[in-house]
């Protein structure tokens, strides 16, 4: 399919991050998104724009405040109490009738529970394109936006493009971006629109919130050091030496999917793929064989070290060092060896 | 009770092959299924319509050859099937597919009578892009709720809905308005054996099958490649890094291989 972006099209400029706020808390995927961003608009000579949408307060006005200080040129912004809580037909209201008004050619949202709630009502209603949990985002010489996602569980990637409509949206999921350097500068333009709605217009009511628990909220996707286990450690019980050398590293710990298939491991413990993306500085990999949906979700580590027993394993493709040898019996060695040499000092270093 | 339950039949991904040298998808001989997600979808429909008495209906849009996914959902205990197919729907992206699928709920409404809840499930796993139920929705004026881990109290006279919906953080107890949109958390049911009476019964059913022109579809270039606005314009294998891992080879034991791994390690960091 050829370009011709329709002449009422043409006036849509610049990239826009929808900054999500939760609980008075940004959640970083809006940052690594601005980060992103920020490359697009410097490659098309356009500004920079992030969007928040909340309720008069501090967590706004501090969502303000990192909007700026990650590298927006501007934001704009939806104040009313209305926005206390994710609503889908608040938000929708007012991102859409923002779009409708200043009309961006580029709008990220992070593929979180929100985001994917949000831009599929978004995208619907403006009849435009929408790319879901891209892995790449480029601008192509016709300056169009050229979206990269991986297809049959990471297998193959394609590229997608919307070429004829208006904004051009994309979804990409947390920690698949990296995180920009956030640096002080004073909040600049901000552009207020009003919401239009009263709480009358909205059908849905929250009746109450329930927080995870502590516990079952791993933080995952934005640890530094990751431990975990696949198939290779054979049994349930042999988890217990994936935790055990996470908590010698004070490290987040994870599986491969069929360990949480097999129930060895809760869901919010699969990396990859179908679970989480994470991005540590190190990741240690004990009895994984490395397939494409697993490497898809740990390719952004700085040093992934692989412990299996087959030296022909796929993991030894991307893993930057290999040890062939039984985890069973070596990682109970690993912790001792960590807990002797890890001096408080050290370990900032390993991590830091 | 009427609801509506919309089901994607998907190539079973365990089993997917790519050729190596033209990066196309294998199909041939790989085995279709209903996608797995919908299933939890499928279940909560039932036990509503369990409770509530009522009727569900299977929708897909598909191939002709997706009426078999059409009668395994009979055979699990659907009441009535509907399978949308036409040349005009190929190459459908979210936009047009959602398109398709509110045309279709539009025509059942009309033929079978208006449903109180239409069901999707969370995601597919082979386009896996969640953004099919918020389509659907927003073309029927639907109130939408995603992510339900749970269906609480339906007062049918009232038109109220409760349930419980995964949000970041937490989770959220929401009131809302019947009809509305729901696509289910995976997990949250386990899809039930269909009885021998059902199958029996899904033997002889007749499958609804329904064209663009019958589902009431006038303009066809809302439909397929026409009316998506995204175009996938190139299908390629992930490069492999050019360098294999640095295998370390300590040889003597574990607790010896253990501190010179770390040694190595601290020298990288
Ligand atoms: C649509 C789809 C989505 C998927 N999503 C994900 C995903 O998100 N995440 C994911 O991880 N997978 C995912 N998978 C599954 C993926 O394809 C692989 O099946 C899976 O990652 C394999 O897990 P594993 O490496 O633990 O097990 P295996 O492939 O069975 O590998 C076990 C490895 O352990 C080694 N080993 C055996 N004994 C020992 C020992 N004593 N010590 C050390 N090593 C030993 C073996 O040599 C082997 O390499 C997905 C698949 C599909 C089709
Ligand atoms: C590799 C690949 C990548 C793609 N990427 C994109 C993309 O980024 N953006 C885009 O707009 N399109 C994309 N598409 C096209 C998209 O997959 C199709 O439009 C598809 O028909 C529906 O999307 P989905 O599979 O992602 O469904 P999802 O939105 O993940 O499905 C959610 C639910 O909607 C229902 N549903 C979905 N399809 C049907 C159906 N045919 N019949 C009945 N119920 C259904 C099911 O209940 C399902 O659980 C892609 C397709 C492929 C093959």
């Amino acid at each position: 399919m050829k370009k011709e972006l329709p002449e009422h099209f043409k006036a849509y400029k610049h990239v826009w991050v929808f900054i999500e706020v939760e609980r008075g808390q940004v959640h970083p995927v809006s940052f690594e998104l601005l980060g992103e961003g920020r490359k697009l608009a410097d490659q098309l000579g356009v500004d920079l724009a992030g969007v928040v949408l909340g309720p008069a307060g501090e967590g706004t006005n501090a969502a303000i405040r990192e909007t700026f200080a990650y590298g927006a040129d501007l934001a704009y912004l939806v104040e009313d109490p209305l926005l206390a809580d994710y609503r889908n037909e608040p938000f929708t209201k007012a991102l859409t009738d923002l779009v409708n008004t200043y009309q961006p050619e580029i709008l990220l949202l992070g593929a979180t529970t929100l985001g994917r709630d949000l831009a599929g009502s978004v995208a619907t209603t403006l009849l435009t394109g929408l790319t879901a949990d891209c892995t790449e985002l480029a601008v192509d010489s016709d300056k169009s936006l050229a979206a990269t996602r991986p297809t049959f569980g990471g297998s193959l990637l394609c590229t997608i493009y919307t070429l004829n409509y208006r904004p051009q949206m994309a979804t990409i999921r947390p920690r698949v971006m990296a995180m920009p350097e956030r640096l002080e500068k004073p909040v600049g333009k901000v552009v207020s629109h009003p919401l239009g709605m009263v709480e009358d217009d909205i059908v849905t009511k929250i009746l109450s919130f329930l927080p995870d628990r502590e516990t079952s909220q791993a933080n995952l996707a934005y640890a530094d050091v990751v431990v975990a286990g696949g198939m290779g450690l054979q049994a349930a019980e042999n988890f217990q030496l994936v935790r055990q050398l996470a908590g010698a590293l004070g490290a987040e710990y994870g599986c491969s999917r069929p360990v949480m298939q097999k129930g060895w491991m809760p869901a919010d413990r699969q990396i990859g793929q179908t679970g989480k993306t994470i991005r540590p500085k190190l990741y240690i990999a004990a009895g994984i064989s490395g397939a494409i949906q697993h490497r898809v979700g740990v390719e952004g580590a700085d040093l992934i070290v692989a412990i299996n027993t087959d030296k022909n394993a796929p993991i030894f493709d991307f893993a930057h060092v290999g040890i062939v040898t039984d985890a069973i019996r070596f990682l109970p060695a690993l912790t001792k060896a960590f807990e002797k040499r890890l001096s408080p000092h050290n370990r900032d270093k390993l991590a830091g | 009770m009427h609801i509506v339950v919309c089901i994607k039949q998907v190539p079973d991904s365990a089993q997917i092959r790519v050729h190596p040298v033209t990066n196309t998808i294998m199909r041939q001989g790989v085995p279709t299924i209903i996608n797995p997600y919908d299933l939890f979808a499928l279940e909560e429909a039932l036990r509503l319509r369990d409770k509530h008495g009522g009727t569900v209906t299977v929708l897909t849009m598909g191939p002709p050859t997706a009426e078999d996914s059409l009668r395994k959902a009979l055979t699990l205990g659907a009441d009535r099937a509907v399978l949308l197919t036409d040349r005009f729907f190929a190459g459908s992206d979210t936009l047009a597919t959602s398109f398709a699928l509110a045309s279709a709920i539009g025509k059942i409404t009309e033929t079978f009578g208006a449903p109180d809840v239409v069901f999707a499930g969370k995601q597919t796993i082979d386009g896996d892009t969640a953004q099919v139920g918020p389509g659907i929705a927003k073309r029927l004026k639907l109130i939408q709720l995603t992510y339900v881990s749970k269906i609480g109290h339906v007062d049918l006279e009232g038109r109220r809905i409760e349930v419980e919906r995964r949000s970041e953080g937490g989770t959220q107890l929401l009131s809302t308005q019947l009809p509305c949109l729901v696509t289910m958390l995976e997990g949250t049911n386990e899809m039930r054996r269909g009885t021998v009476a059902d199958a029996l019964r899904a033997a002889r059913a007749e499958v609804t099958i329904w064209s663009a022109k019958d589902a009431g579809i006038e303009d066809v270039t809302k439909c397929g490649l026409r009316g998506s606005p995204t175009v996938v314009k190139r299908v390629f294998a992930p490069t492999a890094r050019s360098e294999k891992a640095e295998i370390v080879d300590f040889g003597a034991s574990a607790d010896e291989a253990a501190e010179a791994l770390i040694e190595t390690l601290f020298q990288k960091a």
